[in-house]
Formats: C-alpha cells, structure tokens, sequence
C-alpha cells in the first residue's frame, strides 16, 4: 500500500456499494434462509491494490521453489509411495478449488450485505489461483517424477474413476441446491474452516517427511488465502444466526456438512497421511493425533462451540461419533484397506505395508496387526502377477462392501451398515446420518418445513452399476487405465516398474466378472434383502466375513 | 547422576525425517509410459499443434458429463438442473442438442468418441488467463498507478488543477467507480458460475477482477485527492451518481445489465460489446482523457488509461474470441446471429439515449474536449468495427 492505511483505504472502498435505483440484479440462486439487511462488516478488509502484489510475490516464492527443486533433483529423493497417492489427491483438488471460485456468485445473490460481497469477490479471485497452482504442480510432477502414468491423464481418469467422484461431493456441494447450505455452510463453515487443517497443512508436513518439498510449497501458499474465507463464513454465519427462522435450517446443515466431510476428506487424506507414507518415527503424530489436534481442538472446541451462545446447535453426537469412528472402528484403516483391494479400478500405484510400517501401526493404533496385518500380508503375497488373480477375486478373508448410496464411500464399518428404500430404489448406507442426509435432509420438505430450494442427489452413484457383469479386463480399458503400449495397467498393487513386474489387461481377462452390488440387492426378495442386512452387520472388521458360529 | 539425566556427553539426536536416495526421476527407469511423450496432458485436443500451459492448467477442470463423467453429475438444483447447464444462455454451439449418453446398467463409461463433443469447449481465452497472468497483469498496474499517484502528489501536480476540473473530477470521475464496482461484481463475477466450460468462467472471473480492481484504483485516488487538494469533496461522486441528471441514463443501463434474466450470454455480451465502446470508452477516452490535459491534469489520464487498456487490449479481446466464432458456427450460425442482432437492438439504444445523457459534461470544464457528437461519432465508430470482428451487422439504431 501508499501512504493511505489500509483502514482507511477499506473504509474507502465502502463508499463503492451499490443500492440499486432503477433494475434489480436477477436472483439466479435459491436459498431457503432469510436475512434481514445488517450492518455486518467486511472482515477481510482487503483492498485489491495491495492484494495484488502480495499474491504476486507469493507466487515468486512458489515457482522460485519449484525452479530449484528441479535444479536440485528433487525427485531422487521422493517417495513413490507418497507421490502415488498425488495421483488421486491432484486429480481431485482443482475442481473443488475452482468449484469454490463458482460459489461466490451465488452468496452475492443470497447475503444481502454489499460490504461482504467484496470479501467473497476476493475468495473468488482466491479461488482461481489455488486451483491453476495446483493443476500446475501437478504438471511439474508428471514431467519431472519416474512415473507420469495417472498424472498424464487425470483429469480424464478422476471423471471416470469411484475414488473421483467421492471426491467430486467436495465441489459441486459447494455450488448446487440451496445457495447457503452449499456456498455457506458446507464450502465455508465446514470445508474451509475445519478440514482444510488436514488438507493443506496436515498433509503437506507429510509430504516434506516424503522428500516432496513442493507440495508445501504450493498448499501452504493456498493455506495462507484460507483464512480470509473463513471469516468470510464467519461473518455470513453470524447474519444468518441472527434471524430465528434459520436456526432450523442451520442445524440440517450443519449435520451434514460436518458428517458428508468426515466421511469424504477424513476417508481420503487419512489414507494418504498414514499409507502413503515412509516416515514411521514413533514420535511423528498419526493421522487420529492429527485430526484430534487440527478439528477436534482448533475447529469444534475453540470455532465452533463458542457459536453455542449465539443459537447454533452444534451437532456434538455427529463430532464425538467422527472421532469413534477414526479411533475405534478403524474408519481410515478401512478405507486404505478397501483403496488397495480395488487397485486395479485406479489409476496409481499402491504400495504395501512392510514389517516397519506394521510396527507403527501398532504402536500408534493398539490392535491394528490383529485386524488387519494378516490382509496386508496377503496383499504383498498377490502384488506380482504368478498365476493369481488380483486380490480382490481371492479369497483372503474380505467380502467386497457395498457402497453408501450419499457419500459413496463404501460401508466399511460393516455394523454401522442401513439401507432404506428411496425413490424407489433399495440403497445402503455406511451410517444412520448418511441415510438422514439422503431420505430426509435433501427433500422439499423437512421436518414438516418447505425447503423448495434444497438441492438433490443425483447421478449414478455406485460405480460398479455401470459396469455390471464386465470382464474387469474390458473395465479397465474402458476406463482408460492403461500404459501406452495398450496392455499394462496404470494401477499396480506394488512399485516395481520392471514391465515383467507388471500387471496387464490379460491378467484381468480371466478374473470374474464385476458386480455390482446394489444391482444384486435390488434383485432380492425382501427375505433375502434382512437376510442380506443382518449378515453385513456382523461382518468386519477388516471386512471379514460374519462369523460362522454366531 | 541418575539414570533419568539426560548424559550431556552423548545428547539425543533430534526427530526428523531422514532423506532417502529414492532414484525417482524421470528417465531413470524404462517402462511403459515412461517416454517424454507419455509427458503431457493427454484428455484434450490443444486448440493449436502445441497445447499451451494456460490450456493444461484450465481445460477439462470443470467436468462435463458429454466428455467423461460417467457417473454424472451427483448434485442437482431442486429444478433439477445440475452441473453446469448448457441451457443457461440462449445462445448455442455445435453439439449441444445431441443428448447426453444415456449411461445405466453395465453401459460402461460410454465417453466421448470425437473430443470435445460440443462446441463450447473449443473456446480458449487469447488472453492465457491463469493465476500467474492474472497476479502479474495486476500487480503491475496497481504498482504503476501507485508510482504515477505518488510522483504527482510529490510534483504537488494537483496544484496546477483549475476549481472546475477539481469539481469534474470530484463528481464524474468519482462517478465512474460505481459502474466498474457493478460490472465487476454484479455482471462479471455475478455471472462466473453460469458458463458452459471453465475457459468461459475463468475469463468471467478475471474480467471481473479487473473491474473491481479498476472500481477501487479511482476510489482510492479519489482519496488520495481529498487529502492533497483543499477543497476536494470526497464524497461528491456519491451525490454525482445518486442524483445528477447526466449519470442516471448510464445507472440506468448499468444496472440492466445486472437484471439480465438467466441468460450469462447476454449479460456479457450487452456489457462489452454493447455498453463499454458506447459508454465506456466515450467516457473514458473520449471526454476525461481527452479533457485533463488541457486542465493541467496529467494524473488522472494515467488512472483512466489503466482501465482503458484492460478493456481495450484483454476483456474485448476475449469477448470477440468466445462470441465471434458463434456466429460461424457449424450447426447455430444462424441462430446466434440472430440473437446477438436481437440483443445488439435491445441494448444499443439504450446506451445510445444514456450517452446523450452525458452530454452536458462536455461542457464542464474550463478546458474542452472535441465536441461530444465527434466523440459520440468515434465511439460509435468503435462500436461498429466490433460488430465486424463479430461477423454482426451494424444494427439500424445506431444510426439514432
């Protein structure tokens, strides 16, 4: 800045907001909420003469990195297990950031306060740098890392692949249905201000622990524009509290929100934090230490349970439960487990757990190796091809899961397991609050309520639906999982590049057929169907079937 | 000492990651896919030989269910429409009517045969918008205004101002801010979550900063000028645009533009072809910057002129490239012409009474400018050369 303050200047720039005098803007975007005109305050205070070049020489310190990373071969020293999992993570990430930059527009529509529109403009611009730096490192990895295979066609692959369109809830919840629930509540209040903490923090110490510096580099420059978001939700949490109408409506989207992210975000770089991973130092905090730290603390007892006072219903079951499901019922170490059985539906490669890994997984997580070293072990049995199918068509003890019909992860805390008929359809669900969001949080109405505005789930939610009775060999190829001499896959249940190492599509030419499974539990008899419900049940952990003798 | 004395002699070595010689850099090893060629971005057809690096960071970011989403789109508006609707202008490129694959039951991915399947996504934005383009562009204006400011104010160049152009500064160009603060937020921006592909919405959004940016650089020069000229009235521009007579046929048009109903084509086409050489640039170029002159003002020129240039030189050049080739279009030629003739007479006489409108500022200062029909006749000069890149006819009411 000059020599004029940034208050002063701040204050200036007020004098620009608009009443309109003869035309209306046009209303694209729905909310249900209601808000009264109120003198909130623009908490960024952010004055575009000086954002400018602070965003500029902060990129001079990303790309200056990212030149001697090159110059001092970074890439001799990175983990191919660690930037395997990039491969997903990459892919998936630029949608949400630019998703974030489309939700702006509609807050604009929603939040009656000219003096906060100028903060969401500035997210907005935010928004379009995270997701091209990012789209941009990930162009520097598949040009410069041994293995460019899944970088090269990522976007391509995250469009087609399971794993992408779990991670797509964290993007077009951002922009679709009710203006304030997507662009507010679930982008802003939960998402950015809660489990960016593991996204863009958490995960890049990780990363650094794995040789790659330039995954700091570039989320910790995204990170430093988060926290101007936060009070941009902040403050529109604040309007929104202070009309009683919306206390309802508030706490319907707060549960979700809060649950639809632990599902998602803790599912994916909870995997990537504790099995992407070569750094086993008893001392470097578990993703569980993590999260206790980073949401549990910083997020739900110093962010959100002062709001308590002002009328918020804090969803404390749905906090305490996240945390039992990533301590006690393995929530992370199902979903890494459930990843590397699917291998071959990817397109990275998967690493197994060593001695040493199994050793830091005891000591962190007590009773890990009883739950789930035997399939580990199994999994470095199967990794090479030698007359085997892919571990998923063997029997080592694990019955393939069917999948939640909201978050899509698949219900892999087998106990947590209901399924509801809706729309028609029989679905399973990984948990109570995932049938809630489904059968009664995104409707017309709720809890007697008129909700015209609340968005739908729609789509073609289980993968394996769409490739029902395939040979997993034409599955693959038709997915695009595959090198460019047109027989090796991109995926593989190891690291070992030999080609002879490597599996092809003749291997998957004699596996069975795929299944999917909400197809088969659409076909039972509604006998089978509680037969079916009450076996599942009882299955786990570790996706072990239910025992015999019970 | 006891055993739970740390011994001084042999300290505890530090916890940190130990590196590890990995050998995991390119060409190390030879597979499949492991040649330079497997080293790009393989999901696009590059509008050129060679796909650029603004391509690799934009194209396909934004998914499309005609290309390779087969799992759809997984949220949807309570109408439900969902994703990113092709239906939200009026205005039509090749393929749009084709429906989308009807994936179900072991249809399999069901991709795009021929990418990109629709006309919508071969649009790429001349200008290369990404965030190091946006960041560079912008910083280095708002870092040439701040030097141009400071080296006025310490030439103490303000002095030099007459009363009157004091007074037609403090009122029009204070004025002006409100129309780039609108057009910027509520037109621009208002309208970056509509477009087909994230080519549309990004240059949206950048056009958007621009504006708002432009909006700020002349408030804060407008403080800047309270505090150095005795006498300056801060807050006249707010009486100017809420009141006086010759501001309120451009609020007026302004302010339409925001009310475009669901149409982001129209929204952005009315504002810079339409609105920006008719009003903009009459304004702009043709009464402040060819006034301050001669009014002893040398500053206020190189304000304008940093607006100028990015509607000039980047917010119509990538209106022309997302416009323009819809009215070649292989399969809606004619019916994207006929639409943007259709808004062309909608608009345009709507700007051109808001211009005459303007008028009397022409007269307001000590020093003149050409006479506003000159500068009325090259705006609309300009406005005409636009509509020929546009491959549109000149609309009759121009003429009025």
């Amino acid at each position: 800045m000059s020599r004029q303050s940034l208050a002063k200047a701040h204050q200036k720039i007020q004098e620009l907001a608009w009443e309109p005098q003869y035309h209306e803007p046009y209303m694209k975007y729905g909310t249900d909420y209601t808000f009264r005109k109120a003198a909130k305050k623009d908490p960024l205070k952010q004055v575009l003469r000086s954002y400018f070049p602070m965003e500029e020489e902060k990129d001079h310190r990303v790309y200056g990195a990212q030149d001697g990373a090159i110059r001092g071969n970074m890439f001799r020293q990175v983990q191919e297990r660690w930037l395997e999992w990039q491969k997903l993570f990459l892919s998936i990430i630029p949608l949400p950031e630019i998703s974030a930059a489309r939700s702006m527009p509609m807050l604009f529509h929603a939040v009656p306060n000219p003096e906060l529109h100028n903060g969401q403009a500035i997210q907005m611009i935010d928004e379009v740098r995270h997701s091209t730096i990012q789209q941009n490192l990930k162009r520097l990895y598949m040009n410069n890392y041994i293995d460019p295979a899944g970088f090269n066609n990522s976007l391509r692959n995250f469009q087609t692949d399971y794993c992408g369109t779990i991670g797509r809830q964290f993007a077009e919840g951002f922009i679709t249905g009710d203006a304030i629930t997507a662009a507010s509540i679930y982008l802003t209040i939960v998402a950015e201000t809660a489990f960016t903490n593991t996204l863009f923090v958490a995960m890049p110490a990780e990363a650094a622990a794995n040789g790659d510096y330039l995954l700091p580099t570039v989320f910790h420059s995204v990170q430093s524009d988060e926290s101007r978001h936060i009070s941009n939700g902040y403050a529109t949490l604040l309007m929104a509290l202070s009309d009683e109408d919306n206390r309802q409506l508030l706490e319907r989207d707060l549960r979700y929100a809060w649950w639809n992210n632990h599902r998602v975000v803790d599912a994916a770089i909870g995997t990537f934090i504790e099995y992407g991973t070569k750094d086993r130092r008893k001392d470097r905090e578990s993703y569980a230490e993590m999260w206790r730290r980073w949401i549990y603390d910083d997020y739900y007892r110093s962010y959100l349970l002062p709001l308590e006072k002002y009328g918020l219903v804090i969803p404390h079951d749905l906090v305490e439960e996240s945390w039992k499901q990533i301590w006690e019922k393995g929530y992370v170490h199902e979903v890494a487990q459930f990843f590397a059985t699917g291998w071959l539906a990817n397109y990275w490669r998967i690493d197994g757990m060593t001695d040493e890994d199994f050793e830091w997984f005891e000591y962190k997580y007590p009773g890990w190796y009883d739950k789930y070293g035997k399939w580990w072990e199994n999994y470095n049995r199967l990794a090479l091809p030698n007359g085997h199918n892919a571990i998923v068509a063997e029997d080592v003890d694990y019955v393939y899961p069917h999948r939640c019909w909201t978050c899509m992860v698949p219900c892999l805390v087998r106990e947590d397991m209901v399924m509801q008929e809706v729309d028609g359809q029989w679905r399973t669900y990984c948990h109570e609050v995932c049938r809630w969001t489904d059968a009664e949080a995104f409707r017309p109405t709720y809890q007697g309520r008129e909700t015209p505005n609340m968005g739908r789930l729609v789509g073609h939610r289980e993968w394996e639906t769409l490739y029902h009775g395939w040979n997993w060999a034409d599955v693959v190829k038709d997915m695009g999982f595959v090198r460019d001499d047109g027989k090796t896959m991109t995926a593989q249940p190891h690291l070992n590049l030999d080609p002879k190492k490597m599996w092809t599509l003749d291997h998957m030419r004699r596996m069975p057929h795929l299944q999917s499974p909400n197809v088969l539990l659409n076909e039972m008899t509604d006998a089978e169907r509680e037969a079916f419900k009450a076996d599942y049940n009882r299955q786990g952990p570790a996706g072990r079937p239910a025992p015999k003798d019970a | 000492m006891t055993t739970t004395e740390s011994n001084p002699s042999t300290p505890t070595e530090r916890s940190v990651p130990k590196p590890v010689f990995t050998d995991a850099e390119a060409g190390a090893k030879e597979f499949p896919d492991s040649s330079p060629a497997a080293r790009r971005y393989n999901y696009f057809n590059p509008a050129k030989r060679k796909q650029t690096h603004y391509e690799d960071v934009t194209v396909e970011v934004q998914p499309d269910p005609r290309h390779y989403l087969s799992q759809g789109w997984i949220y949807g508006f309570a109408d439900g429409s969902r994703g990113y609707p092709l239906h939200w202008t009026k205005l039509k490129a090749w393929g749009v009517d084709e429906p989308e694959p009807p994936r179900g039951v072991g249809t399999g991915s069901m991709h795009v045969q021929n990418w990109p399947a629709h006309g919508w996504h071969e649009f790429r934005d001349p200008n290369e918008e990404w965030e190091q383009s946006l960041y560079r562009y912008n910083a280095n204006v708002v870092r040439q205004l701040t030097q141009n400011v400071e080296n006025a104010r310490n030439a103490k160049a303000f002095d030099l101002w007459t009363p009157n152009w004091i007074r037609f500064v403090e009122r029009n160009v204070g004025a002006w801010m409100h129309i780039e603060h609108i057009l910027g937020l509520y037109v621009f921006a208002a309208n970056e979550r509509s477009g087909p592909t994230n080519m549309h919405n990004t240059a949206m959004a950048v056009n958007s900063t621009r504006k708002i940016r432009f909006a700020q650089d002349l408030a804060l020069y407008n403080l800047t000028l309270t505090e150095e000229i005795d006498g300056f009235d801060g807050t006249a521009h707010l009486e100017a645009w809420n009141s006086d007579a010759e501001w309120q046929g451009a609020r007026k048009v302004c302010e339409a533009l925001t009310a475009v109903q669901d149409d982001w084509g129209e929204a952005i086409f009315a504002a810079n072809v339409v609105f920006e050489p008719l009003i903009g640039e009459l304004f702009r170029s043709n009464l402040v910057m060819q006034s301050a002159a001669g009014n002893g003002d040398f500053v206020t020129p190189t304000v304008m002129g940093a607006g100028e240039f990015d509607y000039a030189q980047r917010d119509l050049r990538w209106t022309i490239a997302c416009f323009g080739p819809l009215n070649e279009d292989r399969e809606f030629a004619d019916h994207n012409k006929g639409l943007m003739q259709g808004w062309l007479s909608h608009w345009v006489p709507q700007a051109l009474e808001a211009a005459r409108t303007m008028q009397p500022m022409w007269s307001q200062a000590d020093h003149k400018p050409p006479r506003f029909e000159d500068a009325l006749d090259r705006a609309k000069n300009r406005f005409a050369g636009i509509c020929r890149d546009l491959n549109l006819d000149t609309p009759e009411e121009l003429k009025q």
